[in-house]
This record gives C-alpha cells, structure tokens and sequence, in this order.
C-alpha cells in the first residue's frame, strides 16, 4: 500500500546502533548551537542574516571577486589555478607533486576533496596518502565514507573504532577515546613529519587580500602546513568573501553554528608561502580554484545554495537526517543542504539523486538555524517542481497523481459539487475506490458531511443589497 | 589550464548576466559581530584570563608561577624563542634550548613563542608567522606557552583582523587542539598542543 522513498528504506533499515549515534549527536549538537547564540548576542538572527547577505552578494558578483583574489594570491607568490571538473583539480594536484617529486601528502579535512574524489586518484597514480583528522583518518583506514560534514564518523562508535585500530596495529584493543586519541597522535605525527605536501581546503578567501581562512579544531591543518615543502589548497569557487573585515562576521558564526564554540580552536589566515625569517612551513602556495559544477548552480534558480558554509548545523537539526543518517543521501552533501546541493553538482547522474529534494518535511527548520540563511525548504520545493517538470521517474516514485484533483480546484462549479458530495465516497467500499491517492485516504478516514457554504451565501447576498 | 580560467569565468559571467540586478553588499556595524562578553568591561586583561579559561585555556601573568606549574609537572625541558629565554633566566630547574631541532621535536615537553596579540573577547591567541620564531615550537610540544605583551591584548576578532598587516601566515589559537569525533567527547590534544598556556606580560 505504501510507497516508499529510497531514503525512507535506508531509515527503516538503518542499524539501531548508528540511528541512535547520530540521532543523540545532532540532537545535543543542536540545543548547544542554540544556547551559545542566545547567550552570546542581543540578536543572533542579525548576524545570520546579513552574514546571508554578504554571502549573495559574494556570489552575483563572482566575476569580479574571483579574479581579484587571484590577483592578490599571485602578488604574494602564490600559484593560482582553475580547475573546471574534478579531473582537472587531480590533475593538478598530481602534476604539482610530480613537478616537485613529491609522493607523500598529509591531507586535511576537506569536503571539497571528498567531492572530486582526489583521495583514491592520487593513490592509484602511486602516491601516499593520509587523511589528517581523527575522524577523517579512521573513514580511511575503513574504508568508508564521511556521514556528516564536520563530524566525519557521526555513525560510528567508540568499539567499531577501537576494532579497526586493532586491526590496522595500531596498538591492541581499547574503546578509550583518549586513547584511541593519543595512538593517532602519535601515528600521525611521524605522517607529518615525513610529508612532502600538505593538502587543505578552505573556509573562507578573502578577495581583497586573498587571505585563505582554514578553521580546525584538531590542528591538523596546522600541522599539514609546519613541516613540509609544499601546501596545495583546493577550494570552491564560492568560497569567496569581499574583505578580511568578512571574517569577524563568518568566523563568530562558523564555530558557534558547527560546534557551539565561540570560535574554532585554530584559524588560520594564509595568503602566500611562510614568512621570510619562518625556518619551518611551506615554501610553496599551490591554490585551485574549483568550479565542478558550480557555475551551473549560479545560473540555476537554487543558486542561493552556494553561499553554504558547510557548518554541519542543517543537519544537526534535520528529523530527516536524524533517523536516516548522512549515507541515506547517497553522496558528499548529506542532510538538507545535500539535498539541494547534490543533485545540482551531480551532473549527468542528476537523474539518480533527484529524489533527495523530497527527503523533507519542509519544517522549515534548517533555515532557521542556517548561519548564511538559505531558503532551504523554498529551494528544495523549486527542485521539486524541476522533477516533475521533467518527468523524473525517481524523484516522482510515491507522488499520487494531482491532475484530477488539478482539475477539480480549478472549476469552481466541479469544486462546490465535489465538497457537498463528496462523503458519498464513504458509501464505496474502500477497494473499489478507482484512485490510489483517495483510497489510501479513506482507508483510515471518512469524509464529513458537508455543513458549509454559510459564508458563500452570505457573500453573494451582500453583493445583491450593495446593488 | 588557462582554458579552464577562461571557461569558468566565462560561465559565471553568463550566469550573473542574466540576473536583472545584482545584491548589493549589505551595511554592517563593526558592534555587530561583538558577543556580549565584552558588555560593561573596564580591563581587558581580566577579561582575557576569564574566557581563556573558558577555552580550556591556562592563564599566568607571572613568570615564576608559570615555571613552578611547568616544574610540577615534570615538564623540563623546552624550546623558547631566544628573543624570551631572559625571561626564564633564573629558572635553573628549567632546561630551555633556544635551537630547534628538528630530530628531537618528540621531545620538547613544552615550546615557549611569541604571540603577536590576543582577543579579550574570546581568549584568543594570535601568532603571526614573521614574529612566531619556529612554527613546529608552537605546535608540536605538548605544552605550548605564548608571550603577549599586555598592551597588545585588543577587545575583539574585528580588531585583530584589522591589524593583519602584509604576514603571511596568521593563526588564531583559542585555547587547546581538541576532537570530538569520537561519540562527541571532548578529548584535548589531538595534533596541536594538549595544554595551551598565555603569559601575559607588561
């Protein structure tokens, strides 16, 4: 009788264990954004709002901030490059490291990677690579897949992680997070220490200065550019923001919305190889600017999307995403900024992601926690209609068909017809009803019968005394 | 490559031409982004101490007080920027390098750097890479203490923003490298520093 949504199979089906990870995760990660905000402000929403705004106004004027920033990036000695997909982001990455024989690379946090794939190219083209942050680090050693934007193993618990330590002899078994914690310290530390390249995302540019804002709480950005030759960052073209005064605003709602921080632990502020008297820390800047796919979204309808953060705090609170989980979305972008997000970026495999725009109850409340404002529920509803529109049989799997009832709202003689007759329905045995929609209605429901039409014959009768 | 500039710049620009108008940047207060922490305070310094420690940060502004936590600890030995080593000068229980070595960056329990400014308003820490004497100092001990001068203590992020100047690299330190990546606890200490310490001094 029900018709399921792909993403309502993987809740129903979800194991026990991680629905209840990542529903008390995000359910805790939530009150604290909320309380952190309120404290901390007279009106948070201000912020949000005009942070939102900066952001729009960033992206409608990307043909002049873009090439300012790589302006700026080149005057301070950095080596600026375009990329228009994802092969051509690896490809760069690659021929960098080649360039410079390097094979060994400590990678930092970053979506953007996760986005072009870079990870399993690299390694294929013979090249050693590690993921630098805990949680990042332990998808790697499994194998798997981020479930969340900023906490990457959201889905696992501390026994799964102490197994996969034990298995990569990484010491015996021990569920301890401190010690879990400690042994990857120590592991990675020599990763560090040996690298030729440290490869990062970004947070923020500023394209007045060019400055790069890379936040982390671990330090593991840090560490990927102190020992090493070569620095490689890799950002969305989006990334931009006007000016280096921008960053008060973003950077007060970045750690407050990911993690209820007043601020991340580390931000740094790159704009060029290390300061002259610097004995440790890179001697090249490498920055690739990403398109893959994103210019499309700035002439889509949904272009909004792109003034994204990537705070994670959409998800936190999403009912969705908190029975579901982050693999549920079937791509980088999990929760409601996925939804939106990813079957724009999907390209041609669109089709097969089309359905994540319905994996919403359209509360409303991803929106209302989103530090840049994003009409979330308004774009997931324009993706929608594009499905429909294009007859996407995914996206419309489960959708009851609307063209009798289309038909019905819009004859007002068919209408007042339909509402004084329509609990004779109640009278046609349930199975017989001809219409899947309406049968599923009254299988659990009879309809009233019809009392109204006061307020119609009043209307029209105070037309007639006016004469 | 160039061809990819080209081709994306191109795009953007037929993307935004077709919009009827463009946002404008918005108007905003340099109060906007100033938390209320800052609401009625007379000195910065004390303020400073509060929301370091609220950081899970440590706070000293004397520098013996500072050596006997070091010395409690068992922590000995060091690195300090030569430009600080007169501070600890009489410190004989301290042994301090004021060389960093990069074969023995496992083994100094503590590195000792300047800090260019700090934020009142969150406990901040700001390291700039032309005034930081050796990046791995401040990163890879177990302790990291930052010098800052108290004059050099502003009010808010804003404010240590606008006074960037041309350095390459600047970081923002508030308090210590922490993960909750593991079923949400806060463990401290996971690449940086597990202790983040501030002197402050005149």
């Amino acid at each position: 009788m029900k018709s399921w949504q792909p993403i309502d199979l993987v809740a129903r089906d979800l194991d026990k264990e991680v629905k209840q990870s990542t529903y008390l995760a995000s359910k805790i990660k939530t009150e604290k954004r909320v309380a952190i905000l309120e404290q901390d402000y007279p009106d948070a929403d201000l912020l949000r709002e005009t942070a939102g705004r900066i952001k729009q106004h960033t992206i409608e004027n990307l043909d002049t901030y873009l090439p300012k920033a790589e302006e700026r990036l080149k005057e301070n000695g950095a080596q600026v490059y375009f990329a228009a997909d994802a092969a051509a982001a690896n490809e760069t990455v690659l021929r960098i490291m080649r360039e410079n024989s390097a094979s060994r690379m400590v990678k930092s946090k970053s979506m953007v990677t996760e986005e072009i794939e870079m990870l399993p190219f690299l390694e294929a083209n013979g090249m050693e690579i590690v993921e630098t942050d805990l949680g990042e680090f332990i998808v790697q050693i499994d194998n798997d897949h981020p479930s969340h934007i900023v906490t990457p193993i959201i889905h696992k618990n501390r026994r799964q992680i102490a197994e996969s330590f034990e298995r990569e002899g990484l010491g015996d078994y021990n569920d301890d997070p401190e010690t879990i914690t400690r042994r990857a310290r120590a592991y990675l530390r020599r990763k560090y220490l040996d690298a030729d390249v440290g490869l990062t995302g970004a947070n923020f540019i500023s394209a007045e200065s060019g400055r790069i804002a890379i936040c982390t709480n671990e330090g593991n950005a840090r560490f990927s550019v102190a020992a090493n030759r070569i620095h490689i960052v890799v950002a969305g073209i989006e990334k931009l923001i006007p000016s280096d005064r921008d960053f008060a605003l973003f950077l007060n709602l970045i750690g407050r919305s990911a993690t209820a921080q007043q601020l991340t632990v580390y931000n740094q502020f790159i704009n060029g190889p290390r300061a002259a008297n610097q004995p440790h820390g890179p001697e090249q800047l490498h920055v690739i600017f990403l398109d893959n796919g994103r210019s499309e979204v700035l002439a889509s309808e949904c272009r909004e999307i792109l003034r994204c953060i990537r705070c994670g705090a959409c998800l936190n609170v999403c009912p969705v995403f908190r029975q579901a989980g982050g693999h549920a979305y079937r791509s980088v972008y999990p929760g409601p900024v996925g939804a939106v997000l990813s079957p724009l970026l999907a390209g041609n495999r669109y089709p097969e992601l089309a359905d994540l725009p319905k994996a919403s109850s359209l509360c409303g409340a991803c929106n209302e926690v989103c530090p840049v404002n994003i009409p979330i529920p308004e774009l997931l509803l324009r993706l929608r209609d594009r499905a429909k529109r294009e007859k996407i049989s995914k996206a419309n799997k489960g959708t009851p068909s609307l063209g009798l009832w289309a038909t019905l709202c819009s004859q007002p003689a068919m209408w007042k017809t339909a509402l004084s007759m329509g609990h004779g329905m109640n009278y046609i045995p349930t199975e017989m009803i001809p219409h899947p929609a309406a049968r599923a209605w009254q299988h659990a429901r009879k309809l009233p019968k019809f009392r109204g039409g006061e307020f119609r014959k009043w209307f029209k009768n105070r037309k007639n005394e006016q004469r | 490559m160039s061809s990819d500039r080209d081709k994306i710049l191109c795009n953007i620009k037929s993307a935004l031409d077709k919009l009827p108008e463009r946002s404008a940047y918005p108007d905003w207060d340099d109060t906007l982004p100033v938390s209320n922490h800052l609401a009625g305070v007379k000195s910065l310094k004390d303020l400073f101490a509060q929301r370091l420690k609220a950081a899970s940060g440590l706070y000293f502004d004397k520098v013996e007080e500072l050596v006997d936590f070091l010395v409690a600890g068992q922590n000995t030995a060091g690195y300090c920027d030569p430009d600080l080593a007169g501070l600890f000068a009489g410190a004989e229980l301290l042994s301090i390098e004021t060389g960093f070595d990069m074969a023995k960056v496992d083994d100094y329990q503590f590195g000792i750097t300047r800090a260019s400014s700090a934020i009142a308003e969150s406990g901040t820490l700001v390291l700039k890479d032309s005034e930081t004497s050796s990046r791995l100092a401040a990163l890879a001990p177990w302790i990291h203490v930052a010098v800052v001068r108290e004059s050099d203590i502003v009010a808010s992020p804003l404010q240590a923003i606008e006074a960037f100047g041309d350095d390459p690299t600047i970081i923002f330190c508030t308090g210590p490298s922490k993960t909750a990546d593991v079923e949400g606890i806060l463990i401290q200490g996971v690449h940086g520093p597990g202790v983040q310490v501030a002197l402050v001094i005149r």
